[in-house]
């Protein structure tokens, strides 16, 4: 076994994910198969290879700090599921 | 010749030398649609007000003489492009109500040159997906045959097209997600270079990949289209400021003395057999052009998948932690507390498919696997990048197959994730070495299927390929076949 019930468990947790019974045995079997597929990365010799976060070569994008046009809090807030005046109203955070 | 038949440039010609006007066009593309997307699902949501307004403003731009190119003409976009005022959904319950407060750059180049939003289409949720069997709102059905997928993740961009039920479409490539549904379903799909054109305002999947790119009836629709949504964006630090050259202008330059590669690890034992009857055709076509056919070797393709899906679903992980029920998309009622409600938020708003990615992606990057995953994926990336700059040493451009099979069928490959990801090995490589590839029309199987092949250029190079596309177009009928629906 590549992944174990419980890691898969504590991955859910991770990623925020409340996840059923159900969805917790089919990602254990799938990500193990998965995982145990990915292992063929294995066979490569990659010591002293510089890993590559992005195809196209770029320095840092820089550019002058200007305040620019927004959309405003009455657009910003329209798809907010619950909000009040100018904030994004949640549950309870401390009990 | 029914009007939802033409090209763009057809189209233009007659919208030019006012014959039709636009609010003619988009009518008969709205009755289109009505008259087939019951039974292929192509669209989320069509647009029929709003398109018409926009017709309306492209007929007075076509009166005062101060048309472009796609002033007037029909376009759809996948419901990944965020569009000002129309809900903008990734085929995600998680966004099935969101309407956002701005236009992407891509469709705010469409909008500048006139051309006309009638709706947004269906994907795989959060463009993950090789079927469109993962959308919240049904799965899109190939035009070619209704019991077959049309690939994905952009199946409803390629299935338009085949329907006749947009004359262009936009759709966005990670792994293959443009060329794969563009083959299944007959229609020319452009996958440009990695900041060739800007991802702002396009719902992001995996960000080192990701990248937006027109499906079309025909090449010069192609080079139309990229035309105009290509270039630098200040708005997407990754765009990069390179001329755009004229795409259209170039599409003749012929194939004769055309350094075309065919990579061996891509003719792989198990082909299927009228995919390589279709290259072995392709390759034939070439040669009698004039084109030096070469055997080039990229020795690193068997480990693009796994590659690819670790990078894909780590950057996933990461860019999907935004949706969190606070600011915008599904919020789940039933939580008490804060935690409660992220992650029950997550459960409700996201598909298997999405959950499985943001769990391995997850993993990939945890305390203890980053190393052995995630970094190691990312090497192995070089290695990748490194085999496409060394064949482009000694060709042009590469020739090969998009898909191993013809398309496959709804529900086929469903309950086996892996089986489906490998559905996409030979796309993948290409967005992990951030060049370009085009998918075109190059036959149909014994079932009568489509299948296409797929043209990969230099960084950059997408005059080449689609000058080479251009080349195999005018010496084949394929992409005038329609589907019979």
């Amino acid at each position: 076994m590549k992944i174990t019930r419980v890691e898969v468990e504590h991955v859910a947790r991770l990623a925020r994910l409340e996840l059923t019974e159900h969805e917790l045995d089919t990602f254990t079997v799938q990500m193990d198969s998965i995982l145990a597929y990915v292992e063929k990365l294995n066979a490569l010799d990659t010591e002293g290879i510089i890993p590559t976060s992005h195809a196209v070569p770029m320095e840092n994008a820089f550019r002058p700090d200007q305040p620019a046009p927004a959309i405003g809090v009455d657009a910003a807030m329209a798809n907010a599921p619950n909000h009040a005046e100018s904030f994004f109203r949640v549950p309870k955070v401390i009990e | 010749m029914e009007i939802f038949d033409l090209t763009i440039h057809e189209l233009h010609q007659k919208l030019k030398a006012k014959e039709l006007s636009s609010v003619e066009a988009t009518s008969a593309m709205l009755e289109r649609i009505d008259a087939t997307d019951g039974r292929v699902n192509a669209y989320i949501t069509v647009t029929p007000e709003q398109a018409l307004i926009e017709a309306e403003a492209a007929d007075r731009r076509i009166a005062a003489g101060e048309m472009t190119t796609l002033t007037g003409i029909p376009v759809g976009l996948k419901d990944i492009f965020i569009t000002k005022g129309i809900r903008t959904t990734c085929g995600s319950k998680m966004l099935s109500h969101f309407v956002p407060p701005y236009d992407g750059t891509a469709v705010a180049r469409l909008k500048e040159q006139g051309a006309v939003i009638v709706g947004k289409l269906n994907q795989d949720e959060f463009a993950m997906g090789s079927s469109t069997e993962s959308s919240y709102f049904g799965a899109t059905k190939n035009p070619w045959d209704l019991a077959c997928t049309p690939g994905g993740s952009s199946g409803g961009s390629a299935a338009a097209i085949a329907a006749q039920s947009a004359t262009a479409t936009l759709g966005t490539d990670t792994g293959g997600s443009i060329r794969q549904p563009a083959s299944h379903c007959s229609c020319v799909g452009l996958k440009p270079t990695y900041g060739r054109v800007s991802r702002y305002g396009v719902i992001a999947y995996a960000s080192s990949l990701d990248q937006v790119g027109p499906l079309t009836r025909d090449v010069t629709d192609a080079a139309i289209m990229l035309g105009a949504v290509a270039g630098y964006d200040p708005l997407d630090s990754t765009s990069v400021n390179t001329p755009v050259p004229d795409y259209v202008a170039g599409l003749g330059a012929g194939v004769k003395g055309l350094k075309i590669g065919l990579p061996k690890q891509y003719f792989i034992e198990g082909l299927d057999p009228d995919v390589k009857r279709a290259m072995d055709e392709a390759i034939a076509l070439y040669k009698s052009l004039g084109a030096e056919i070469k055997e080039v070797s990229l020795p690193h393709t068997e480990y693009a998948v796994a590659t690819y899906y670790l990078i894909a679903t780590a950057e996933a992980s990461s860019n999907l932690a935004r949706y969190d029920g606070v600011r915008f998309g599904h919020r789940s009622e039933s939580a008490k507390g804060l935690s409660e409600m992220y992650a029950r938020t997550r459960d409700e708003g996201f598909g298997a498919e999405v959950k499985r990615r943001i769990m391995l992606g997850t993993y990939a990057l945890s305390s203890g696997y980053y190393d052995a995953y995630y970094l190691k994926a990312q090497k192995v990336r070089t290695l990748i990048r490194q085999d496409f700059l060394t064949a482009f040493e000694d060709v042009d451009v590469m020739l090969t197959p998009v898909a191993p099979t013809p398309p496959f069928r709804m529900g086929e490959k469903l309950e086996d994730p892996l089986q489906m990801y490998l559905s996409d090995i030979f796309t993948i490589p290409v967005n992990l070495a951030g060049t370009c590839a085009i998918s075109v029309p190059a036959g149909f199987c014994a079932a009568g299927l489509p299948i296409g092949v797929q043209l990969i250029g230099k960084a950059f190079g997408e005059q080449s390929i689609l000058s080479a596309a251009y080349a195999f177009e005018r010496e084949t009928e394929w992409h005038k076949k329609k589907a019979a629906l």
